[in-house]
């Protein structure tokens, strides 16, 4: 169970926090001692979704771990708004290499801990590596592939917002199908991000057969939490992806952030489940279920199928792609987890 | 550690990098009044004490309703609830039960015994309240504990006015509405029954009194033309409820014909059906049209009561009553249709409203009377200084609840008077629109039914009706509560910032912002769940 | 310990003598038989507690290396030629970042076309990549440079690469002293890391840094460097006390004094441009040799001062700057800048061709008499080459030039004609 299982707090279930749990069944965010493990004056956009995945997730994997976290990060927005000279805002030991190579750097970290540890020189240190999409399902695919083959003891979270945002708005093999990007603009017959099999990097780690690979979204907090949670509680190679919309480049208001994420997971455009060993396990269930069009039309990426002549021929494909999640995680179930 | 030159840093160094500063519009908490507050007759801060028994102090969520209203057992089991109609739950799933969680409460504090705060310092001033009813034990209640000496002069034999007068009680049982009078009196309330003030000049004059509080109810009913026979028994409503305190219960006879589409007429009836009798209830138009409200009519309904929509009493005999069938014009007015029928009665009872007694106000200097009711300014103060007046002598809707606010608003008006200032109400909050909410952080939890008496009961005793919830759904009831427009501490907006620049004081404490890190991005407002936080443009 | 071994195997044992902690290992001839036999080590439990990743690929095995020493262990990792370009980006970085990991390089040609056999051009494509690059003349001296390049790597915090011939070392079978345990251990103490991954004392490793501080940070890479180039002499003579071999330093020379020619070289040429240099002094040439360890940091003083008597200098290098000629040379001219000397480029020995004695006297001959071109390719079949460009020069679409030529030799031409 990852949702407080009781309905009976009008909010206990779906809030950051509630007054009346008992400590022990509020969320991490909700603590006052919580590490703010990405502290303030981080220089992301106003209403960034990666800053507040990467904030939940590691602070999360914080209490996990007792804190003995250590992270490894790819290059991207999360790393340079983050830590560009002289200031940084991780408050965790943390280290930057490169672009496409978190995942094993990450590796590298934990091969250390675990011979510091043999030798009696270091504690039980965990790390966690962490990326943006185009880090993780792109360039660094290859490294984030061979941790998962070797099934090293890291878990990797990728801040999926669908394009190269840092670079200003590029697509990226996450980028969704009709999505305006500044290398896939809406223009031609077919505007916006070509339609193709895409690349959910979630069903790929899970043909890795890992011991754990879960889709999470900011606007689902309790979920994500006992996500990192669950993650962190297992050893061997995991991955958690992350669903967060980013204002300038789906061209949405700041303050629609969550909003945003909870229409896609509630359309079904972006499935929250998770598996174990390359089997799902559970999915989060939509709870009012929405035609995507609810989740395409408050976004100017999209704003190409609207208008005075609506293309409802590709809003239909787009729906179908959600009804095939819909069916295949079997988000309209309601005896999930 | 000997760091690297610029590509190691120190942890969270980035604190000195103030991104308030991209900032254009900034977020700030507020209050908003919530539907249910904004509507209540009584000002109770509804939300305010649901708050409180959502986290089971029940004591803490009694005494700050008992701030506004002093009687919640009385008020759970006989205000018209009109705070549920404008619920905002009710656009979600149900309205919260909050008139349940009122009586839950009120029951509560009878059975724990928990007294009423007793007032800080005596002001030496002296008010004359006539009528121990809702409104005058109201402005009694408050104007003692803003420490003034009250004396109640009431007719009647006991305390309660309308409330025991004018309900059955199968609604309210005796026991409830005395513990809450008895309440009031603990305060150092003087109490005065069977002592009816005739002229209130010379009361006031012989008790030495600064001021007055007029609170008489309309204990009289209306009568209607009705060419009857000698031997036909007429009554009115109003005396067959009243009959029902004392010893000498009121003969109706079998065959009971109520005229009327009141409350009064459906209290009536549902006590001639527990009496024996097999009333009849005859109403000139249609139950959509009767002023009764419809969980009342539908109540009696289920108890057997018979009812003859689009009726008048063109004559009353003997043992029989001949009415007319009506029908709706154009404009839903009745009109007669010729069709008479015949109708065995024992007696008929007039449900056709109530006035009010104004002899004692004979003669008072300024004092305006228009259609039997007393003129009052918006500090409910008549046109002679010194005496106010509220509940069914003023104009306004006649209701327990109604009666009871007016008791409060006189009671603050009447201190402001005695120390020659005048009361400013705090100005008011601006409304908590169910659009204002961001509804999806409230589970899904319908409202909780209320345990009914089962019908053959309702239809011998004066068992009460309706029952009360217990403490497991009073709080599953109470925790309903949006709490529209009013922080209740979620942690949302302290989880939703991307910039950690909302602070969170500790329970009870609520939030605060830290400008120096807040870019604005207003995620803390669309994610409020009950409306607490606006944006507002930042001075540049 | 003297050992009859192969120089791979005489690396592996030196490296498992340092202790490492962390060692990731991708397959690129010819390094492979070291990390071949580290895993060996490993495996069998004699190198004890030492974690042996197999990555999918150089860039992930300097990547990991990255990780695991900014977290605080010991790494070592090999590669060569095409494996050592795959993982550059990797290379800037672990520099960049000042993280002391030691690294094989098993010199090997870069492609295309492709050609596995030995030659500098991949560790030199790296010269400006910030690392510290060692080249190692013997077997015996690749051992020991391993030794001193994991304590010079982790006082300064650098990485280090110790280059080493391909196959002509790698796989050469000679004979090899063998340290013990414990001189290693009392020569190289546990590694202190200058800043480490500690949730004890976090630290953000790999800020960007903007203009304001950018031209800082490079300036003390280059100062860092320069330490080095101090601090690799006084290793060599701490590793002598201990060892009882004068290997390691910057720079050496043979039969230098008095020469007025001076031969200068890295790695295992060397061994042969002696041997030709003990024939022509037997016939009276005043012929020397300089040869370099330390490539970078680039011994300027040691080599100015070793030239400082002679007329003439010959850089005999396996390497090509296309377009320009050689690379050791240039950083030569630099050093001798001002001393109004002769100097050549030789380029030789690319992709494996044999470096011959015969070819060398005559050439350092030809030298001697100041007959020689700037820049000479030795032993260039001008035949094949000839052929190439008039082909080219009159058929647009000619062909793979490689396949051409090797047709034109006649060694494959039975495949592919």
């Amino acid at each position: 169970m990852s949702l407080q299982p009781i309905s009976f707090y009008q909010t206990g279930t779906f809030t950051v926090g509630n007054r009346l749990l008992a400590p022990e069944d509020r969320s991490v965010q909700a603590n006052m001692q919580r590490t703010n493990s990405l502290n303030s004056g981080h220089r992301a956009c106003q209403g960034c979704g990666e800053a507040l995945g990467a904030r939940y997730a590691i602070d999360a994997a914080m209490i996990a771990s007792k804190n003995q976290l250590i992270a490894a990060n790819a290059t991207g927005c999360l790393e340079v708004f983050s830590t560009p000279y002289p200031e940084t805002s991780w408050q965790i030991p943390w280290i930057h290499s490169l672009f496409g190579n978190a995942a094993a750097v990450a590796t590298g970290i934990a091969a250390a801990i675990k011979i510091k540890k043999q030798k009696g020189q270091g504690g039980d240190t965990r790390v966690v590596a962490q990326g943006g999409d185009g880090g993780t399902t792109d360039i660094g695919f290859g490294c984030l592939s061979g941790m998962f083959e070797r099934n090293d003891d890291v878990l990797y979270i990728c801040y999926d917002n669908g394009g190269y945002m840092n670079t200003g708005v590029q697509r990226s093999s996450a980028t969704p199908s009709s999505a305006r990007t500044a290398t896939t603009m809406p223009l031609g017959p077919e505007p916006g991000n070509p339609f193709g099999q895409g690349k959910f990097v979630p069903a790929i780690a899970m043909a890795h057969e890992i011991p754990y690979v879960a889709t999470a979204t900011v606007a689902d907090l309790r979920d994500l939490e006992y996500k990192v949670t669950r993650a962190m509680g297992m050893r061997g190679a995991r991955y958690i992806h992350i669903l967060v919309p980013c204002p300038l480049g789906w061209g949405t208001a700041s303050h629609d952030t969550i909003r945003i994420a909870r229409l896609a997971k509630e359309t079904g455009i972006f499935p929250v489940f998770e598996a174990e060993h390359g089997e799902v396990k559970s999915a989060l269930a939509i709870r009012r279920p929405l035609p995507v069009e609810d989740y395409l039309r408050p976004q100017k990426r999209f704003a190409h199928l609207f208008g005075k002549n609506p293309a409802v021929e590709t809003i239909a494909r787009i729906q179908a792609q959600a009804d095939k999640n819909i069916r295949r995680y079997g988000l309209l179930e309601t005896e999930t987890r | 550690m000997d760091k690297p030159f610029a590509i190691t840093l120190n942890p969270g160094s980035s604190l000195a990098n103030h991104t308030g500063s991209w900032r254009t519009s900034r977020p700030v908490y507020l209050d908003r009044l919530p539907p249910c507050n904004n509507q209540c007759p009584a000002g109770e801060d509804i939300q305010g004490w649901l708050f409180h028994a959502e986290s089971g102090n029940y004591e803490k969520a009694w005494r700050h309703l008992t701030k506004d209203n002093p009687f919640p057992a009385t008020m759970g089991r006989v205000c018209y609830h009109s705070c549920e109609d404008v619920c905002n739950r009710a656009k979600l799933d149900a309205p919260v039960g909050i008139n349940s969680v009122e009586r839950f409460l009120g029951d509560e504090a009878i059975k724990q015994g928990w007294k009423l705060a007793p007032p800080e310092a005596d002001t030496g001033k002296h008010v004359l309240i006539v009528g121990a009813g809702p409104s005058g034990m109201s402005a009694a209640y408050h104007l003692r504990r803003l420490g003034h000496r009250v004396t109640v002069h009431d007719a009647g034999p006991f305390m309660g006015g309308m409330m025991r007068f004018g309900i059955p009680k199968y609604r309210l049982p005796r026991e409830v509405l005395d513990a809450e009078m008895q309440r009031v009196v603990d305060l150092g309330v003087e109490v005065k029954l069977n002592s009816k003030v005739d002229n209130i000049l010379a009361s006031m004059k012989a008790g030495k009194f600064d001021a007055a509080f007029l609170a008489v109810g309309a204990h009289i009913g209306k009568r209607a033309m009705i060419p009857a026979g000698d031997a036909a028994k007429i009554v009115d409503a109003i005396s067959v409820l009243r009959s029902m305190e004392g010893q000498d219960k009121p003969m109706l006879g079998r065959r009971v014909i109520v005229y009327g589409g009141g409350n009064t007429a459906i209290d009536v009836a549902r006590t001639a059906k527990r009496m024996g009798a097999e009333p009849i209830i005859v109403y000139r138009r249609t139950r959509e049209k009767a002023p009764a409200h419809d969980f009342e009519i539908e109540e009696a309904l289920q108890e057997g009561i018979m009812v003859k929509w689009l009726s008048t009493i063109k004559q009353a005999g003997e043992s029989s009553i001949t009415i007319e069938k009506m029908a709706l014009d154009d404009k839903g007015f009745p009109q007669p249709t010729g069709e008479f029928e015949t109708m065995d009665a024992d007696s008929v009872v007039l449900a056709l409203g109530q006035d009010v007694d104004l002899a004692l106000l004979n003669d008072v200097p300024g004092l305006e009377v228009n259609d039997g009711v007393v003129k009052v300014d918006p500090n409910m103060m008549t046109g002679h200084p010194g005496i106010f007046a509220g509940g069914d002598m003023v104009p306004a809707e006649r209701n327990v609840t109604v009666a009871i606010g007016h008791g409060k608003k006189a009671a603050r008006n009447i201190d402001a008077w005695l120390k020659a200032s005048s009361y400013q109400a705090p100005p008011k909050h601006e409304l908590a629109h169910f659009e204002r909410l961001n509804t999806w952080y409230y589970a899904d939890a319908p409202k909780t039914v209320r345990p009914m008496l089962d019908i053959i009961r309702r239809q011998s005793t004066f068992d009460e009706v309706q029952g009360g919830l217990d403490e497991t759904n009073a709080l599953f009831e109470a925790r309903r509560c949006l709490s529209c427009g009013n922080c209740f501490e979620c942690d949302n907006c302290y989880g939703v910032c991307p910039d950690n620049a909302v602070i969170k004081l500790g329970p009870g404490k609520r939030f605060e912002f830290n400008y120096d890190y807040c870019k604005g991005c207003g995620m803390c407002v669309t994610e409020c769940p009950c409306g607490a936080i606006k944006m507002e443009a930042e001075e540049i | 310990m003297l050992k009859q071994c192969e120089g791979s195997h005489a690396v592996a044992e030196a490296v498992a003598l340092c202790r490492p902690e962390v060692i990731c290992a991708y397959p690129i001839s010819p390094q492979t038989h070291i990390v071949e036999g580290l895993g060996e080590m490993v495996k069998s439990g004699e190198l004890k507690d030492c974690e042996f990743i197999n990555v999918e690929s150089e860039f992930a095995a300097m990547s990991v290396a990255i990780g695991s020493s900014a977290a605080g262990a010991r790494t070592y990792t090999a590669t060569a030629s095409q494996g050592l370009l795959f993982m550059v980006e990797a290379v800037y970085n672990a520099s960049g970042l000042g993280l002391p990991i030691v690294m094989t390089v098993a010199n090997r040609a870069i492609g295309a076309p492709i050609n596995i056999w030995n030659d500098h051009s991949d560790s030199l494509s790296q010269r400006d990549c910030g690392w510290i690059q060692l080249f190692a003349e013997t077997n015996q001296e690749a051992l020991d440079l391993h030794i001193q390049a994991f304590k010079l790597a982790e006082e300064l915090s650098l990485p280090v690469m110790v280059c080493m011939d391909g196959f002509i070392l790698t796989h050469a079978y000679e004979r090899a002293d063998i340290p013990t345990q414990a001189q290693v251990d009392d020569f190289l103490p546990p590694y202190e890391p200058r800043q480490v991954l500690d949730p004890a004392e976090p630290v953000s490793i790999g800020a960007m840094v903007g203009p304001e501080a950018f031209m800082e940070v490079r300036y003390l890479a280059h100062a860092k460097q320069m330490q080095a180039l101090e601090r690799i002499p006084q290793l060599a003579d701490e590793f002598k006390k201990v060892f009882g071999r004068d290997t390691g330093g910057l720079t050496h020379t043979y039969k230098a004094d008095d020469a007025e020619t001076i031969v200068i070289a890295m790695g295992s040429v060397l061994g042969t441009i002696k041997d030709t240099v003990d024939d022509m002094r037997e016939a009276g040439h005043k012929i020397g040799v300089l040869g370099i360890t330390s490539f970078r940091p680039f011994p300027l003083v040691a080599v100015a001062a070793a030239l400082k008597n002679c007329k003439r200098f010959l850089v005999l290098e396996k390497s090509l700057a296309v377009g320009s000629g050689g690379i050791v040379a240039t950083d030569v001219r630099m050093a001798v800048t001002g001393m109004g000397l002769k100097g050549y480029t030789v380029v030789a020995g690319l992709g494996g061709r044999a470096i011959t004695k015969k070819s060398l006297a005559t050439l350092f001959e030809k030298a001697g008499r100041d007959e020689l071109e700037l820049v000479t390719f030795l032993d260039l079949d001008w035949k094949v080459v000839n052929r190439q460009l008039e082909r080219e020069k009159q058929t647009r679409r000619s062909g793979p030039a490689a396949e051409a030529m090797l047709r034109d030799l006649g060694t494959v031409a039975s495949k592919i004609a």
